[in-house]
C-alpha cells in the first residue's frame, strides 16, 4: 500500500508536533523517520496510526484520504518502544487478540498465532504472561501481534531502544529481514541514526517538526541537503569548519586559521565569492599524513580508541577535527600531525540558511 | 586461538562457580528486623484495636446482657451470670425480621448494582474518555452530594419531592399527567432511598477508578484501537482488567459501608412510610439502641441487631475475596525483607 502525507500538521496550542510534512512512501517502502527526541516522529507516526487527528493537511493510504478513519479501519499494525503487551494476556492472547477483535475462527486463530510465533520463534511461549518473559522475547511477541493479520502498513515506535546493544543488533537484522519477506510497507520511527541508515529504503530526517530531508541513506550520506541533515547522520559526526572559498590560479582554495585546501572545481565554484561558508568533511575523509611536511598541521589533543579505527581530535588552530586513523600508527597524544583532505568528499552550507550549495 | 575460544572471550563472561550461600545473618539481626516491621505495624494496629476490636467485644457483651435506659446502674451487665443469648432469639423470633433482612438485601444489592458500582464505573469511563477538563468538571459535580451536609441535602431531595404545587419533581409529573401530585417520597420511598444514597456513593468508586484508568499506560489503549478494537472493546478487552482490584476493593468497601450506613435513610424516611418499610439493619440496630419510640433505649438488645451486622459484613468480605480470587491479586512484597 501507498502512503500519502500532505503538508501534514500537529499542533497542541502552541506546541507544534509536526510542521507542513510532505512525504510519499511507496508500496512495499521500508522509510524510517529519524531525528533527535521531540522532533515530531511519534506525532507523525500516531497521525498515520489514527490515534492523533491532524491538525492540518491529509493522509492518504493508496489514493484514500484516511484523515477520519478509526485506527481499527486503517488494518495497519503497530510496534511500540514499551512493547505495550496487555499484562493480562498469556502470549497466545495477546497475539491473536487483532485476530479475535475480527471474529476469526477458534481453529484459524490458533493456527495463524501459532505460525507467526513460530516465525518469531517464540510458538514455545504461548502459555506465558508477558511479565515472565525477558526484553527481547516481548519484542518478539509484540512483533507478532502487529503481524497476526497481515497489515498493510507497519509502524514502529522506537522498538529496539529498551534492548540491550548485542540484542538491538540482532533485532535490527531481524526485522530487516522480516519486512523484506513480507513486503509490508513500513514506517520506523527512530533517533538512533544506524538504525535508520542501516534498516532503511529511505530516511525521513525530522526537525522541529520539520522534514529536514527524504533520500535512501547513501545519498543523505553523501549529499545531505541541510547543515543538520550533515551533522546529525553519520558516527562519528562530521566535521564542520568556517572557511572562505577563493579562485586563485585556476584552482579553488578553502582557507581558514592554519588551513589552506584545494578544492575540487565542481565543488568550489559553488562556494567560492559567498563569504564565510562551513566546509563538512567526514572523520573517515580527513587522514593522517605520511609525510608530515605536507597538508594541515595540528597537534594531536585526545586519542579515543574504537577497536578497529582509532578517533583522533585534532587541533588545528582554534579548529577541532576529528580522524579516523590506524591504530597501527600508534598516535599519542601532544604530539604534532599532518592531515590529509579528501576535499572531493567535502560539503559546503551557507551558514545563514544552513542549506547546502552543493545539492 | 581458535574461533570457539574467542567467541568465549566476547561472550558473557561465565559465571563464577557457585558457592552455596547459607543464611548467615546472626539472629540479633534477624530479631531487629524483624522488630523493625511490627514498629512499622503496630500504629494501624493499635487504632484497629482501639476503634474496632475493643468497640466489638464490648458490643458483644452487651448483646448478651439485658441493658437498657430503665435498668441502668442496676444491673451489672459486664458479669457472665447476666448473659444470656435471648435478645438474639428475639431477633429472629421477631415477626418483622424477614421483612428487615429482605429490605437489607434489597437496599445493598439495588444501590450497589445501579450506582456506587456500575455508575461509577460508568462515570469514571466517560470522564477518562473526554477532554480532561470537562471530565474533572463532571466529577466534581458528581462530589458535591457527598460533601453537602446530609441534613442539607436530604431536606433538598425532600423538597424537590413534595407534594404539588410546591415540590418541582410533581411540577414536571403533574401536567404530564403522572402521579397524583402527592409526596413522592411517601408514594415511592425505595425510589428515594435508593436514589438519594446511589448520588453519594457513585463518587466513592468513580474516584477510586478514574485514577486506576489514569494510571493504564496510555500505549495499552493505542496498542489495542491500532489492533483493531472500538472503543468499547477497549474498554472491556483492556482497561476493566487492568482495574479488576479497585473493581474488588470498591465492591467490597461499599457493601460494607451500605450495610453500615443509615443516616440518610433516617433523615428521608426513618424507615417508614408505615411499619419498616425502607427499616434496613443498620437503622433497627439504631432504632432499638439509641432511638426508641417509648423513650426506653434498649442497649443490649440494639447491640445484638449489631453484631449479626458485623457477622454479616465479615461473611460477605470473606465471599468476595473468594469469589475474585483475592490471593491472586495480592503481589509478591517488591522488596525483601533481611
Ligand atoms: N499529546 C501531546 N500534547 C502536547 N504536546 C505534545 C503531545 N505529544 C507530543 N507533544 C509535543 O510534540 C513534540 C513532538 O513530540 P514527539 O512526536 O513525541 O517527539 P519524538 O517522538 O520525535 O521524540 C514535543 O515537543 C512534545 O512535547
Ligand atoms: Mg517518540
Amino acid at each position: 500500500m501507498k502512503v500519502k502525507l500532505e503538508n501534514l500538521s500537529k499542533r497542541w496550542g502552541k506546541v507544534v508536533g509536526a510542521d507542513r510534512i510532505d512525504l510519499e512512501i511507496t508500496d512495499g517502502e521500508f522509510v524510517a523517520f529519524l531525528g533527535p527526541s521531540g522532533c515530531g516522529k511519534t506525532t507523525t507516526l500516531l497521525m498515520v496510526a489514527g490515534i492523533y487527528k491532524p491538525t492540518e493537511g491529509s493522509i492518504r493510504f493508496d489514493e484514500r484520504v484516511v484523515n477520519y478513519v478509526a485506527p481499527k479501519d486503517r488494518n495497519i499494525g503497530m510496534v511500540f518502544q514499551s512493547y505495550a503487551l496487555y499484562p493480562h494476556m498469556t502470549v497466545f492472547q495477546n497475539i491473536s487478540y487483532p485476530l479475535k477483535l475480527q471474529k476469526t475462527s477458534k481453529e484459524e486463530m490458533k493456527q495463524r498465532a501459532q505460525k507467526v510465533a513460530d516465525m518469531m520463534d517464540i510458538g514455545h511461549l504461548m502459555d506465558r504472561k508477558p511479565a515472565q518473559l525477558s526484553g527481547g522475547q516481548q519484542q518478539r511477541v509484540a512483533l507478532g501481534r502487529a503481524l497476526v493479520k497481515e497489515p498493510k502498513l507497519l509502524l514502529f515506535d522506537e522498538p529496539l531502544s529498551n534492548l540491550d546493544a548485542r540484542l538491538r543488533l540482532s533485532m535490527r537484522g531481524e526485522i530487516k529481514r522480516l519486512q523484506v519477506e513480507l513486503r509490508v510497507t513500513s514506517i520506523y520511527v527512530t533517533h538512533d541514526q544506524v538504525e535508520a541508515m542501516t534498516m532503511a529504503d529511505r530516511v525521513a530526517v525530522m526537525k522541529d517538526g520539520k522534514l529536514q530531508a527524504y533520500s535512501p541513506p547513501d545519498e543523505l550520506y553523501d549529499q545531505p541537503r541541510t547543515l543538520f541533515v550533515a551533522s546529525f547522520v553519520g558516527n562519528p559526526p562530521m566535521n564542520l569548519i568556517e572557511v572562505d572559498v577563493t579562485r586563485e590560479n585556476g584552482d579553488y582554495h578553502a582557507r581558514a586559521d592554519g588551513i589552506d585546501l584545494i578544492v575540487p572545481a565542481e565543488r568550489g565554484e559553488k562556494a567560492a565569492g559567498k563569504g564565510r561558508v562551513i566546509m563538512g568533511i567526514r572523520p573517515e575523509d580527513v587522514t593522517i599524513s605520511e609525510q608530515e611536511q605536507e597538508g594541515v598541521s595540528g597537534e594531536i589533543y585526545v586519542v579515543e580508541p574504537l577497536g578497529r579505527d582509532d578517533l583522533i581530535d585534532v587541533r588545528v588552530g582554534e579548529t577541532s577535527i576529528r580522524v579516523l586513523a590506524d591504530p597501527a600508527l600508534r598516535l599519542k597524544m601532544g604530539e604534532n600531525t599532518a592531515l590529509d583532505f579528501n576535499t572531493s568528499k567535502a560539503q559546503f552550507f551557507d551558514p545563514a540558511t544552513e542549506q547546502s550549495l552543493l545539492w | 586461538m581458535n574461533v570457539k575460544n574467542r567467541l568465549e572471550r566476547g561472550g558473557t563472561p561465565p559465571l563464577s562457580p557457585a558457592t552455596p550461600e547459607r543464611e548467615t545473618s546472626p539472629i540479633g539481626a534477624r530479631l531487629r528486623s524483624k522488630l523493625e516491621a511490627y514498629g512499622f505495624l503496630s500504629p494501624a494496629v493499635l487504632l484497629v484495636t482501639l476503634f474496632f476490636f475493643i468497640p466489638v467485644v464490648i458490643i458483644f457483651v452487651l448483646s448478651l446482657s439485658d441493658l437498657k435506659s430503665s435498668n441502668f446502674g442496676m444491673l451489672q451487665w459486664w458479669l457472665p451470670v447476666n448473659w444470656s443469648l435471648e435478645n438474639y432469639a428475639k431477633i429472629f423470633g421477631n415477626k418483622f425480621f424477614p421483612k428487615i433482612l429482605g429490605n437489607t438485601f434489597f437496599y445493598v444489592a439495588v444501590t450497589l448494582t445501579l450506582f456506587n458500582f456500575s455508575s461509577a464505573l460508568l462515570i469514571a469511563v466517560l470522564t477518562t474518555h473526554i477532554d480532561r477538563r470537562a471530565g474533572f468538571f463532571f466529577r466534581v459535580l458528581w462530589l458535591l452530594p457527598r460533601l453537602t451536609p446530609s441534613v442539607i441535602y436530604i431536606m433538598m431531595w425532600q423538597r424537590m419531592a413534595s407534594r404539588a404545587p410546591h415540590g418541582i419533581l410533581n411540577q414536571l409529573l403533574v401536567p404530564l399527567g403522572i402521579g397524583t401530585g402527592g409526596d413522592l417520597i411517601q408514594a415511592a420511598p425505595w425510589f428515594f432511598v435508593i436514589i438519594v444514597n446511589g448520588m453519594i456513593g457513585a463518587s466513592f468508586g468513580m474516584v477510586i477508578f478514574t485514577s486506576a484508568i489514569e494510571a493504564i499506560p496510555r500505549d495499552f489503549m493505542m496498542a489495542s484501537k491500532v489492533d483493531g478494537a472500538s472503543t468499547w472493546q477497549t474498554i472491556r478487552h483492556v482497561i476493566l482488567p487492568s482495574i479488576k482490584w479497585p473493581i474488588l476493593f470498591v465492591i467490597t468497601y461499599q457493601t460494607l459501608s451500605l450495610l453500615t450506613s443509615f443516616e440518610q435513610i433516617m433523615l428521608l424516611t426513618d424507615g417508614g412510610p408505615g411499619l419498616y418499610k425502607t427499616e434496613v439493619w443498620a437503622l433497627t440496630a439504631y432504632h432499638r439502641a439509641l432511638s426508641n419510640y417509648f423513650g426506653n433505649n434498649q442497649w443490649g438488645y440494639g447491640s445484638a441487631w449489631a453484631v449479626i451486622l458485623v457477622i454479616i459484613g465479615v461473611g460477605a468480605a470473606a465471599i468476595y475475596m473468594r469469589v475474585f480470587k483475592f490471593d491472586e491479586l495480592v503481589q509478591e512484597p517488591k522488596i525483601d525483607l533481611l
